[in-house]
């Protein structure tokens, strides 16, 4: 049984905008999955939609045999997902380790333990004391990229998200994260999905691919078969690519 | 019927408004009374609202009460009344001024900031993290905001009441000549216990109409420094409002026949 399904997926917003419109896809356990495709393509609020921050028109998303419309399982839903969030949406008000505890003490009460967690997770993330007690504001971006995984991490999730995850860094620090991620993941065994529009940042972390375009997933499939698959969105995509990696 | 079609889409934009705010306060009043409580957040939000706004809620009822003494002096000497401005001092701050202009102060102050700062959050995906964590934010970001307030305002008016009151004695005896026994004998003397407590529970209200207003503007913030900009607009305009409407309310219910 997939991990992750969904099942026709649409989502129209009150406004009558259309941005989902029968998604469906399968991803495996353990399996690294990048959702690539244009800015504005629907790839944000489809993982909205998976983390039940938006509520869907029709379909479904059920993660390893629970729906995201059960409202009497919504906890369980909900406990097995983290999610990098693009901008790290770290607390503003909390110091980098604040934030990393805060997160842990939702699935740990003893403080002591949840001290220790936050701790390991940000060393494990690369990050030394001197900034522990820092503001997310104090520190650099990509400071804050390793602080916002150390926070995903610290909840111990089956299913770890990554919106852009290289999204306002510069090449060498994307790269590092790039790095980082990956290495998370591996030693970690959970199941992974990203999304971007950086195809990279999709080669390099991949196991499969997906193109969304238009609110529909029009090609799934290894990151070297875009190139030559006969689906035309998905070389335009791959060339445009290459061309602006060219130049 | 342009204009008949235009004052309908007003009405009906205005009573959706409405219908969005209670749902939204009846959410926050759950989340009052519901665990888990975030304690610390709680008590980060009563310092600010009730320490850091002190300053400003004292200076506020300080010059009325001055202002209030040299008004009705004026006004009362014209019929030989001026032995009872310091009953008018006193019933003027603790049922009125006091409250009004601790609830103004703290709109200004406190609700534009949580408007700001919940704004800010739910811009930068903040609020979604909350989400995902498994907390509510209505738990973590609303109730204890609301808490504070509701908590928060009733100490800082009663501290203007007194501070008011000191305000008109200063210039009722340092500038009018009035003698300081008779003075405090006839704020004493006629000051009644409804006339505080009125106060204090007006001002508990006002605390959570500035906090309510606040989180919602918040929470329903478009995207950019545009949108949360005029979040923090609505929410002091909606506040100010809600609190002389409040107030208007408060003061037929308990003073009204």
């Amino acid at each position: 049984m997939s991990k992750i399904v969904f099942d026709n997926v649409r989502k129209v917003f009150d406004t009558g905008l259309c941005v989902l419109n029968g998604v469906n896809l399968k991803v495996e356990q353990g399996e690294s999955h990048i959702i690539l495709g244009q800015s504005g393509g629907g790839k944000s609020v489809l993982i909205k939609c998976l983390l039940g921050i938006f509520e869907l028109t029709d379909g479904d998303i059920i993660v390893d045999g629970i729906s995201v419309k059960d409202s009497d399982k919504k906890k369980e839903y909900m406990k097995k997902f983290s999610i990098l969030f693009q901008g790290n949406a770290l607390f503003d008000s909390m110091t980098i380790l604040q934030n990393v505890k805060f997160a842990a003490s939702q699935i740990n009460d003893d403080k002591e333990a949840v001290n220790e967690i936050a701790r390991e997770k940000l060393h494990a993330v690369g990050l030394e004391d001197r900034v522990f007690d820092l503001y997310p504001a104090e520190i650099s971006g990509g400071m804050q990229k390793r602080a916002a995984l150390a926070r995903a991490i610290s909840l111990e999730p089956e299913v770890l998200v990554f919106d852009e995850p290289t999204s306002g860094l510069d090449p060498i620090t994307g790269g590092i994260i790039c790095n980082l991620l990956k290495d998370t993941v591996q030693s970690l065994g959970v199941t992974v999905i990203t999304i971007t529009h950086d195809l990279r940042v999709a080669e390099f972390l991949a196991d499969r691919v997906s193109l969304l375009n238009k609110g529909v997933m029009v090609w799934t499939g290894h990151a070297d078969d875009m190139k030559g698959c006969g689906n035309e969105f998905v070389e335009n995509f791959y060339r445009a690519s290459n061309v602006i990696l060219r130049k | 019927m342009n204009v008949l079609t235009t004052l309908g889409k007003y009405t009906l934009a205005t009573v959706r408004e409405i219908g969005k705010i209670a749902i939204f306060s009846a959410r926050g009043f759950k989340s009052c009374f519901a665990p888990p409580f975030y304690f610390k957040e709680m008590r980060r939000h009563m310092v600010v609202v009730g320490f850091y706004s002190l300053p400003i809620v004292a200076l506020t009822a300080l010059f009325a009460g001055m202002t209030i003494a040299l008004q009705t002096y004026v006004g009362f000497t014209r019929f030989n009344a001026e032995g009872a401005i310091a009953t008018v001092v006193v019933i003027s701050i603790t049922r009125e001024l006091g409250p009004v202009f601790a609830g103004l102060m703290v709109t200004g102050r406190v609700c534009s900031a949580i408007a700001a700062e919940i704004g800010s959050m739910k811009v930068s995906d903040q609020i979604d993290a909350l989400t995902t964590l498994g907390v509510d934010p209505f738990k973590f970001l609303v109730a204890p905001r609301m808490i504070a307030g509701a908590v928060m305002l009733p100490f800082l008016v009663l501290i203007a009441d007194i501070i008011g009151v000191m305000g008109g004695f200063l210039v009722a005896t340092e500038s009018l000549d009035f003698s300081v026994g008779s003075y405090i004998n006839q704020t004493v003397v006629n000051l009644q216990s409804i006339d505080v407590i009125s106060g204090l529970i007006k001002a508990s209200f006002f605390g959570l109409c500035a906090t309510i207003f606040g989180c919602y503007h918040g929470f329903e913030s478009d995207v950019g420094a545009k949108g949360v900009g005029n979040a923090t607009t609505s929410a002091v305009v909606a506040s100010c409002i809600g609190v002389l409407a409040l107030n208007c309310l408060l003061t037929t219910v308990f003073f009204g026949k």
